[in-house]
Order: structure tokens, then sequence, then C-alpha cells
């Protein structure tokens, strides 16, 4: 870990400054990832500006959503009465997520910006173009169940390995930003990016701009909808594949759908092959395979990742699945 | 509630007038540790875990892997579970800590550790201090619902001596759930091997 | 009295739960500066240039050390070599030269005042290395035999009883089984860590994680040239290690010449990182295993190869197909070992060294040969049980491996298991039971231990062995308390400490075998000394004396040769699989196992446990991921490599037959720690089979692994 300056930060406007005039800053949160690229010298700021006491944490429902602020706690929202009862799949998917611990300290926006566990990213030493531009990317022939089925390229291959991006992009979330050049929103979908030939820059933000809510539009709350995640553990560990789905149903048939794909891109992914087909039709237990398998539509394997791909189809089919119990009232 | 100061150990590589600007500047720091307080002049790169350890000599908490993967680190803040190998001290200014050494009362172990020591819920230890911080704060959280609750929750702090059967059956001691059915079998029969104790 | 066969919680239990008991990093001594180590990343090369400009003017720094400015020690070589240490090539003599072996060797080290600062620095060495060809690879092509010395220590490269291959061609069934365990790590929550301190009369001090302070004294005082009566080593706990602490790694001389070149006190604490490749490791194991039997079940033939993987700069050989040769009766038997020298770190014993490997092999070929034959897989191992060593023809000193079998299998319900697709399927799971048979080596050592009785009433025990977890302060309590009639709370151990009785490996499950017999006998002698029999006052016949000391020794006995020793279990799994997901849960493990006298049923289960939940992880989940490319374990953190989790472990039961071998040691113990991993994985593997049909060569068992087999069935 290299020295760096550290400056507490108690309004935002000192913390956009910072941000804004020097892109060797870089905002401190919970810091459960942030520490971690630190202690292993990937991430080497000049200054760390904790935005902890910044007040973004409130978690508040208004008439037309739900909004989480950026430095709640995981712990918090995944507690949340509101939440559980009707914004079901991000209980869960922060259920899922970490361990309690992680989950008292992590807050909503550090966990959307987490970084890849890609782990020639995370070794510190080898080739790798999204720590090290240029040096080439160790994981497109590596051994690694990781790498991406969809929007890899040739430079980067690494999958976002969040949770909760993957539930809020089924619910349609929005994340709201202040920065240099004021206020403005960005669709979940838009937030992150794909690697391209830049695998370093991973997200939409500007320079200085400090995510401070999460939108959850109303419209979320009145769906069915599950997240399911695969991983090796029973627990602790981040996805080896999810999928989010949330249906809007009107008597039973589906009026929209939204899957969300977790870890098998650089972002979370969006299965719109799978959503079209489940338009207008009844969910029950053969459309939920169906759709499972319409969701590797378009998947690309690479390395030693092929797996994934049968297991993303049935993580899909699981989230329906409980959709389908949910709608007939099997709460098991 | 006492006062230390402890200065020192951080050594700025500029002059301390720019204090909070220059890369490495030492920052200071007060924190509320098992009920005393300290204030202390920490290097921003130092951790909680470290800053513990190494300058309040509390190595109780103990670091397994640094980046929040194991548990052994695990301590209260403001009342609820952290592991502090990721917590930066510089950050934690005002912060109440409770560590395993401010666990016991007078002297008398805390009901968790009794359990602990009563249920076998270890071997090496090195993990233990951390899993007692986890159970307490599980507890204080309401957390212990049942086994599998317990299973989930405590599965952020690791033991690789596999120690789990027991640490569940310290939880059940002091929180009074029921094992689950699959449990009982295995219960009773530790029950006979351990003469009926 | 009776304290031995007692539940009694464990001694130093108080000291751990309230973080009392002292690791090797938690030691507070004064001036204490830090080290960190830059370890290399090629695997195998030379050292071109190396730039410590900036490092060492990095606030903090005291010294960057490099194989360029590093005095060369005389590293005097050792003979005989202790077990612990491979039996050919030489070890690795930290920053002598410019050779890099593998990825991750230390190429250079900082030491700092505080350990942020060293670590901080040691990111700026610039080494850059001219790389040479490197076998990265696991390459059975390269297999060679094991050298002279490795095979005269137990690990030969070919070994045959009868006419096996004739037998196998000839055989009514056969199975044909190949079979990989990859590279696994030990893992323990503490990190090595090594304290340096030097007086001013050049002796040292060194606070250190080992299992063996005695071996650590000596092979420093090799290394150094120093008398090794000038070197103590304290080691009062130790945060498990399962064999990474048998060895003296380069970190712990490391420590030392930080120390003498900074002349300060020097902690070297390993990152996790680091500890993947500067301690030891269960070595990538591949297997083939042909088993032949008659109609009944009778073998008839066995034929194991085995090759190991080592590093390219010692002989590291496991005992790897030592139970094929043991476990069964069956008079045809060839087995094969070779060795793969790879650009890696020297592996090391891991719990269980090669048994547990070898019977992952064995016990899953075994199920395949049940299913060939239509045979239940428990009749089979009954079928074949040895009722002598079928190697030597010796008697076993002592075997209740029939009432492991019996009772472990009317404790978990084997005959009353789900058979049929309705019983064994539970919503999106289905339900699969396996077993498997247990076996390991028991042997013991050359100990000495101490008692000291006191006017006040109380003892103290007093032995260089260590305690890793099993409880080795807790049991030398009782077998003191019982053999001196006193009540355990007035007995006190202390060990871990080379100003200690002389003491062997904490290691290879020896320890109570080996050390409780020396302290038993250091009680006769007290005794003896006093002239008080069995049930007399000791305290009245000290006579006004403060205290009186004797020293007491065990050594193995005439048994070792006329008899085979072993400890002996059966293990039953129940799993239930998702088969879409391909994911596996234990749902429950049974084991029985017969390890002679029990000293402490309630510390003892905790040891089986634990076994039970790492063979959990060897069969589900642990798998070190090394990059051919690279030469590098790439999951080297606790995040990436899984150790099970609380929610990985269902309902454990272990417990423990009738048993006691007085001919084996007079205490009757046999030894558990190893025991208790073997088995567990091959049970969790045929409970898979039994869940799912498809037979896995590999382990861990992942959901991937599930379903490319299924995908590869056609299903
Ligand atoms: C052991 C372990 C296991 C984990 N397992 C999982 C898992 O299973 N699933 C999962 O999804 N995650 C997992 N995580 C990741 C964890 O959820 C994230 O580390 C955490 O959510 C990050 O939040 P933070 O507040 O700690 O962020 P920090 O570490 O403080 O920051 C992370 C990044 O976000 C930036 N940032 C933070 N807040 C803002 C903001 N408001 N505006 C602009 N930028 C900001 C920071 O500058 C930094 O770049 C795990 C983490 C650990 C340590
Ligand atoms: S996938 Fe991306 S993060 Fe991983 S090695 Fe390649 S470039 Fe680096
Ligand atoms: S040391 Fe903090 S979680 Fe491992
Ligand atoms: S008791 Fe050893 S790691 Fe838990």
């Amino acid at each position: 870990m290299q020295p760096f300056a550290y400056h507490k930060v108690r309004d935002a406007e000192t913390a956009i400054a910072h941000g804004a005039r020097d892109p060797q800053t870089i905002f401190l949160a919970g810091g459960t990832d942030l520490v971690q690229l630190l202690e292993d010298g990937i991430s080497r700021p000049q200054g760390v500006v904790d935005i902890s006491a910044l007040p973004f944490d409130a978690i508040a429902t208004t008439i037309d959503g739900l909004r989480i602020g950026a430095l709640a706690k995981l712990a918090d929202v995944a507690d949340h009465a509101e939440i559980r009862a009707r914004y079901p799949a991000i209980a869960a998917a922060l259920g899922e997520t970490a361990s309690p611990m992680v989950r008292n300290m992590a807050t909503m926006g550090g966990n959307l910006l987490q970084r890849t566990r890609c782990l020639y990213f995370r070794d510190g030493v080898s080739p790798c173009n999204k720590r090290a531009p240029g040096s080439g990317c160790s994981a497109r022939l590596g051994h690694d169940a990781q790498a991406a089925l969809f929007g890899a390229s040739e430079a980067c291959v690494a999958t976002h390995p969040s949770d909760l991006a993957v539930a809020l992009l089924a619910l349609d979330a929005e994340v709201l930003v202040v920065g240099p050049s004021g206020e403005r929103s960005i669709p979940l979908d838009r937030l992150h990016r794909l690697p391209g030939e830049t695998p370093w820059i991973e997200s939409d933000l500007e320079p200085g701009e400090v995510i401070t809510a999460i939108f959850v539009p109303r419209e979320a709350a009145g769906r069915a909808q599950a997240y399911a995640k695969l991983r090796h553990r029973a627990s602790f560990e981040w996805p080896l594949v999810s999928a989010a789905v949330s249906l809007a149903l009107v008597e039973g048939t589906i009026e929209d759908a939204r899957i969300a794909l977790g870890a098998v891109a650089h972002k979370p992914w969006r299965a719109e092959t799978a959503e079209r087909l489940l338009i207008g039709r009844r969910i029950d237990d053969a459309l939920a395979r169906e759709a499972g398998e319409a969701a590797t539509d378009g998947a690309r394997p690479i390395a030693e990742n092929a797996a994934k791909i049968p297991l993303m189809a049935r993580i899909v089919t699981r989230a329906l699945q409980d959709c389908a119990r949910q709608q007939a009232g099997d709460p098991s | 509630m006492s006062e230390t100061t402890t200065g020192g150990a951080a050594r700025p590589s500029a002059s301390s007038s720019a204090s909070d600007a220059l890369p490495g500047a030492a920052h200071e720091v007060r924190l509320v540790v098992n009920g005393e307080v300290h204030t202390l002049a920490v290097d921003p790169r130092a951790t909680l875990l470290d800053t513990l350890r190494d300058r309040l000599g509390l190595t109780g908490a103990k670091k397994g892997c640094a980046h929040g993967s194991c548990g052994a680190c695990t301590i209260l803040v403001d009342g609820r579970r952290a592991v502090s190998c990721l917590m930066l001290a510089a950050a934690c200014d005002g912060r109440e800590i409770t560590t395993i050494e401010g666990l016991a009362t007078n002297g008398a172990l805390h009901p968790v550790q009794q359990a602990f020591v009563d249920q076998d819920a270890f071997q090496c230890g090195y993990c233990t201090p951390g899993q007692i911080m986890s159970v307490a704060g599980l507890l204080a959280e309401g957390r212990a619902r049942d086994d599998a609750a317990v299973r989930d929750e405590l599965s952020g702090n690791i033991c690789r001596c596999g120690a789990y059967p027991n640490i569940l059956a310290a939880v059940r001691q002091v929180s009074g759930i029921e094992p689950t059915p699959a449990e009982i079998g295995a219960d009773a029969r530790l029950r006979d091997a351990a003469g009926g104790a | 009295m009776n304290a031995i066969g007692s539940p009694i919680s464990r001694v130093d239990g108080p000291a751990k739960v309230t973080g009392a008991a002292t690791y090797a990093a938690d030691f507070a001594i004064a001036n204490l500066a830090h080290a960190a180590l830059v370890q290399a990343s090629v695997p195998a090369g030379r050292i071109a240039a190396i730039d410590t400009r900036a490092a060492e003017a990095a606030p903090g720094v005291l010294a960057v050390m490099t194989h360029e400015n590093t005095r060369r020690l005389p590293w005097h070589p050792r003979d005989p070599r202790p077990g612990v240490d491979p039996k050919s090539g030489e070890r690795l003599h930290p920053l002598e030269d410019d050779l890099v072996r593998y990825d991750g060797q230390p190429v250079a080290m900082v030491v700092a005042t505080s350990e942020v600062e060293a670590r901080a620095a040691a990111e700026l060495v610039r080494v850059s290395y001219a790389p040479t060809a490197a076998r990265t690879r696991f390459d059975p092509a390269y297999g060679h035999e094991p050298s002279a010395a490795t095979a005269k220590a137990g690990r030969p490269g070919d070994t045959a009883r009868g006419d096996p291959e004739d037998a196998f061609t000839r055989s009514e069934v056969t199975v044909d089984v190949p079979f990989v365990q990859p590279r696994e790590q030990h893992v323990a929550m503490e990190p090595h860590a090594t304290i340096a301190a030097w007086d001013d009369e050049g002796g040292l001090t060194l606070y250190d994680k080992s299992q063996w302070v005695d071996n650590v004294r000596t092979e420093i005082g090799l290394a150094f040239g120093i008398d090794e009566k000038r070197i103590r080593v304290i080691s009062p706990f130790v945060g498990g290690a399962f064999g990474s602490g048998l060895r003296t790694w380069p970190h712990v001389a490391m420590a030392a010449l930080a120390a003498e070149r900074v002349g300060r006190p020097v902690r070297l604490a390993l990152t996790r990182r680091a500890l993947f490749t500067n301690t030891g490791y269960r070595p990538r194991t591949e297997s083939r295993i042909r088993l032949g039997a008659d109609r009944d079940g009778t073998l008839s033939s066995i034929v194991h190869e085995a090759i190991g993987q080592t590093s390219t700069y010692e002989e590291y050989a496991e005992t790897t197909l030592t139970p094929t040769r043991q476990l069964y009766a069956c008079e045809n038997v060839a087995t094969h070992y070779r060795l793969v020298d790879m650009n890696v770190n020297t592996p090391s014993p891991m719990r269980g060294p090669g048994a547990a490997t070898g019977q992952l092999f064995l016990e899953t070929a075994m199920d395949e040969l049940a299913q060939a034959l239509g045979m239940d897989p428990l009749d089979l191992r009954l079928k074949n049980l040895a009722e002598r060593d079928p190697d030597s023809g010796k008697p076993w000193s002592s075997k209740a491996l029939r009432a492991c079998y019996e009772q472990a299998a009317e404790r978990f319900g084997w005959a009353d298991r789900p058979r049929d697709d309705a019983a064994r399927t539970v919503g999106h799971e289905r339900i699969g039971s396996g077993m498997a048979s247990a076996f390991y080596p028991a042997h013991r050592s050359k100990a000495r231990a101490s008692v000291t009785l006191y006017a006040n009433g109380g003892a103290m025990v007093q032995a260089a062995t260590s305690d890793m977890g099993p409880g080795t302060y807790t049991a030398l309590s009782q077998v003191a308390a019982d053999a001196l009639g006193l009540p355990l709370e007035q007995v006190r151990v202390e060990i871990g400490d080379t100003a200690l009785p002389q003491a062997p490996a904490h290691g290879g499950s020896i320890t109570m075998a080996t050390l409780g017999n020396a302290v038993a006998n250091a009680c006769s002698r007290l005794r003896e000394d006093l002239g008080v029999e069995n049930g007399g006052d000791l305290v009245a016949a000290l006579g006004g004396r403060d205290s009186h000391r004797a020293e007491g020794s065990s050594s193995p006995g005439k048994e070792a040769q006329d008899y085979e020793s072993a400890a002996f279990g059966a293990i039953f799994a129940e799993v239930r699989v998702d088969p879409e997901l391909g994911t596996v849960r234990v749902a429950r493990l049974v084991g029985g196992y017969d390890v002679g006298r029990v000293v402490n049923p309630k510390l003892a289960r905790s040891q089986c446990i634990g076994g039970m939940v790492q063979g959990i992880g060897m069969a589900l989940t642990e798998e070190a991921l090394f990059d051919e490319r690279l030469g590098r374990v790439m999951n080297a953190n606790l995040a990436e490599y899984l150790a099970p989790v609380c929610a990985d472990v269902g309902a454990l039961e272990a417990f423990f037959v009738e048993s006691d071998d007085r001919i084996f040691n007079p205490l009757g113990v046999k030894g558990l720690a190893e025991i208790a991993l073997c088995g567990v994985a091959a049970a969790i593997v045929n409970a898979v089979h039994d869940a799912t049909g498809l037979r896995l060569h590999r382990v861990p068992v992942t959901p991937e692994r599930i379903v490319m087999a299924q995908a590869a069935r056609g299903g």
C-alpha cells in the first residue's frame, strides 16, 4: 500500500471538488473492496476521500418508488421491511452477498462499483489489461471459469461480480449521481461498460461524480420477482452464475419481463431473447425451462467457462420457477 | 473511561503543518476500544486490525487473510460485526470498538465464551476470537432463528479446524434454539460420548 | 482417578476464548521491526537486475536485502535428515543466488519500522528476470522413479506381491479407474510468522509457528553455523497447521537474517498469498487403479499406479500407495509410484499425507468394483477385510475395523438408505449414500518429558512438543493427573519451547503414543524417586522439599518389529445433489473409528469432525488453480481457495469403537489426527454417484464438473 493522503469529507461538494481536481483520488465508502485493492497494491491513489459521513444513507419510499441511499449498508437494506416485502429480489440478492460482517460495512454504491474478481487482475502481477493497460489479458486463454460469456473483448474477458446489480437491473433501477456538472440519473444498464479496448474504464461515472442513491421504480414492487444464485460453497462466495427476474403479470399473463444475468459479462446482462419469449404467455415449468435455454442466446464460451452456459440456463429457470410458485401462492 | 494518548509510530513524510493533505501524513483519531478512549496518530494506510494489534497491543483479533475473507479479525464496531482488516483506522474516528478482550467482565467469561469452552467449539483457537465476536454480534442482532440461519450467519468465519458443529452447539447453548431433526442423532451421540455431560 | 477417558473441556480453552493465547505474531517485543517479501514473478530463470533504490528511499525502511547484499549462510547439511524433510535434493537457501526455481520464491526482503511500510517498499523493488524454460505442466510422461533414499523411506517406485498382472487378466470382474487429486493447500487460519531476536551474546530467540520447535532449533543452528544451544524457539500456541508446521521453512532463516542485518528484533509474517508458495501443500497426484475380483467379491488383483508432483530442487514423495498394499486382503498387488519434477515450491505433508490421497483413489475404485459386482459396497469391504497385515504378514497389534463398519453402518442406517426414486427425491434434490474405509498406519517415536511435583500439591509437565489444536495440553494433563493421582486442576502443562525436554514432531498422529507415554514414564519415575506406591501421598513424600523433578522417556520397542499397527475407521456419507445445478451438499457423515484408547472423547470427537470438514473440502471445494503458462497458483487467497464454511457442513457424527492397544504402547492409544481425513472424500464422491449415476474421476466435484459429466453422458 503506497502512501496516500486521507481526507474525510462532510459534504458532497468537497468530495466532488477533490475528485474533479485530481483523478488520482479515489472515494472510500465502506472500504470493503477498496482496502483489498490498496492492500495488494492494485489501486495506488494519491488521495483517499472518505465519503462515509455524507448524508446519503436513508432508505425512503416516495410516490414513484423507492430511494435507497448510496451509503446505506447492505445489511440495513436487506433487513428493511418494505424492501423485504415489496422488492424481495433485492433483499434476496443482498442476503446472499458476502458475509454478515461485510454486509454491515459495505454500501450500496460501493457494491455496484466493486471491481472484478478476475484472478489475474487480483493477483497483482499477471499480465492484465485492466490493471496494467497494454500488458495483455491472461484470463483469455487461462483456465478461468469466471470468464465472460457475453460482451467480452480481445482485451478483457472479466465479469462483474455483484449480486445486487443483477437484482437492480431486473427491477429497472436507476443510479442517481451528483458531480461537477450537477445531478443526473443513469439507468442501471448504462452504469457499467463493456470492456472494449479500455477495460480499465468500468463505469459511466465522470471524475468527481458521487453516487447519491439508487432509485427503484414503484412499478417494480408490483412484479413477481426472484433472485437465484449458484456458487460452490453453500455460502460466502461470489456467484458462479446468478439470475434475477421480474415479471409484470396481468391475470397470470406475462405483460413484461426482465431477466438479468450475473457473473457472465463485464456488467449485469439482460437476457432479451428470453424476455421476449415470455411476453403474452403464462408462467409454468415448461416455459421456465424454455426461457432458461433462451437466456443462453448469444453466449460465447471462452477459456474453461463452457459449463456456465447450461448452468446459466438452469439458474434462470430456477428464478422463473420461483416466480411461478409465488404466482401460485405457494411461499415455499 | 480512561484516556490514553499514543503517538509516534506513523512517521509523516511531510511536515505536519500540511497534515491532512499530503500523501503519508499521519492522521489523528480517537478510538473508544473496550470502553477506553485512545487518541492516536495513525498512518492513513494502517488498518484498524493492525492498529489494534500493533499499536494498542490487543492481539486477540487475528489476521488470517487481510481481505475480509476469513473472519478471524471480527470485532464489533458500534455494536455491529465488522472485519477490522478492511477498515482503515483513520476512518474510525469516534467509533466504539469491542474486541474479544472486552467481552469478559470482571474475569468472568461471557456466556458465549463459556459456551465455546463447554461445547469444545474450537481446536487451535485461532479463528475463535472472531467466531465469538461473530456469535455475540449475531445474537445482538437477533438473527439466531434456527440452525440454518445460524449456519449461514456464521459462514463468514472460517474454521479450518472444522469446529462448525460444535460452534453451532455453542450458539444453541446461549440462544436456546432447538436442534433441527437431522442434528438430533449426532447430538445425542455426542452426549453419550461425553458421558452424559 | 480417571481423568483419562473423561470428556474434559480443554484446559487451554479459557486462554483461547479470551484472546489471551499468544500465537507467533502476537508476541509483544520491544523495538520490533517488520519484514516483507518480494516474490519472483516467473517460474524459472535468473534475476537479471534488481533495483532497490526506490524501496531504500521509502519511509521507514531499514534495509532492502537481496542476493547481492545478503551474507551466505553455511547451511551445514543435516544428517540424518528428519522424517519431515524430503530425502533428496536441497532445501531453498533464500537470497543466496540469482536462480529462480518457481513463481513466488522470495527474491528480496524489505525491513522497515512498521509492516505497512515494509510492504509498501517491497512493492517498489524492481526485479527483471532472464526467464528460462520452465516445467509447469503436470505431465505424467516425465514421471520418474523415486530415488533410493526415498524408496528406503517407505515410498518405493515399484512393489509387487503375487502375480497381479496375470491375476488381473484372469479376474472374473474388473474395473480400471483413473483419478486426479489436485494440489490442495493447508490454509490453516494462522499464517506462518516468525519473530527473530538476537541477544548481545549472539544467542537467538525465535517465536515461530511450528509443530516441532526442536527441529527449527537444529535447522537454524546448522544454517547459521551456530551451536543450537544458543537458539531458543518458542511456540506455545499454533493456529492450526495440518502439516505445514513440520518443516522449517526458508522464511524462518530470513527473519533471523533480517534481525541480524538491522540489529533489531524482526517479525516476518507471511501474507496469505505468500503462504501458498512459501510453505507446502498436498501435491497433485494422478492415479490409475485396476481391481480384479472373483464373482463373490474376493479381490484377486490390485494394480495401482500413482504419480505425484514435486519441485525441481527437492524430492518430496508420499506414502500414497501404502493403503493399497495394506488395507485389503489380496494376494496379488502391485504398486507403481512416480514423481514429476516441476517449477513449483516443494510440497509437504498435509493431514493424512499420501494415505488420504491414496484412499480417495482406492475407495472410489472399490465403489466401482462393488457396482460392477452388483454387491453392496459394505459387503465388499467386509469380504476383503485383512485379518493380518497383508503386506508383511505380521499380525495387527489391534484391529477393530469390523466393529467400525458394523456400528457405523447401524448408526447411519445404511441398510435402510433410500434407494428407489421416490425415496431419493426431495424437491430439486436427490439423496445419495456412500461409504469408505479409513486407515492410517500408527507409529511412535522417541521423546522425553519431565514432571515436577511441588509442595503445594501442584505438578508441572514439560516437553518441547506442541498443540496445533488436537489438545496436547489437555491430554497430557489427563495422563499426568492419573499417573500422579492428582486432580486435573493441579496439573499444568508447558510445551512449545526448546528449553523443555526434547520431543519429536507433533504430526503423523504420533503425539499421544509417544509423548503420552513419556509423561506417564516421567510420572512413574517421580513415584520411584519418592518411593511412593500408587495411591500413596506424593506430596508428603517430598518431606519438606519445595519440589521434585523427574524425567521420563518413551521409545518404540520390539512391538514395532513383531506387529503392524494402524488406526482404522469406516465412514458413511449422505449427500443431497441438485442434478440441475450440480450442487452437492453433505447432509450427514457418520464415522466409526478404532483409534486405540481415547484419552478425551470430547476432544477426540472434535478432531474427527474437523477431519470430516476437511474431507468435505477435499471432495467438493478445494483446489489450488495452477496456471501452467505462468506457473502460478491463481487463487492464492481465502476468497477463491474454498475452504468449507459453516453452511457447507451438515450433521456430523463421530464415535469410537471399543479399543485399547497395549501391545502398541503402554497407554494403549493409536493416534487419530490423520485417520479423521482418510476416506471422507471417497465416501462423499461415492454418495454423489449413488445420487446421480455419475462417476467423476476428479475432485473437487463441482457444479461445472457435474454438468459436463452429464453432457458427456448425454443427458
Ligand atoms: C470477503 C468478501 C466477500 C464478498 N462477497 C460478495 C458477494 O458474494 N457478492 C457481491 O455482490 N459482493 C461481494 N463482496 C463485495 C462487497 O459487496 C463490496 O466490496 C462492497 O459492496 C463494496 O462497498 P463498499 O462500500 O465497501 O465500497 P468501497 O470499497 O468503499 O468502494 C468500492 C468502490 O466504489 C467506489 N464508491 C463507493 N461508494 C461510492 C459512491 N457513493 N460514489 C462513487 N463511488 C463510490 C469507491 O471509490 C471504490 O472504487 C464481497 C466482499 C468481500 C470483502
Ligand atoms: S479478463 Fe480483464 S481483468 Fe482479467 S486478466 Fe484479462 S484484462 Fe485483466
Ligand atoms: S483477516 Fe480480516 S477477514 Fe481475514
Ligand atoms: S479452531 Fe482452528 S481454525 Fe477454528
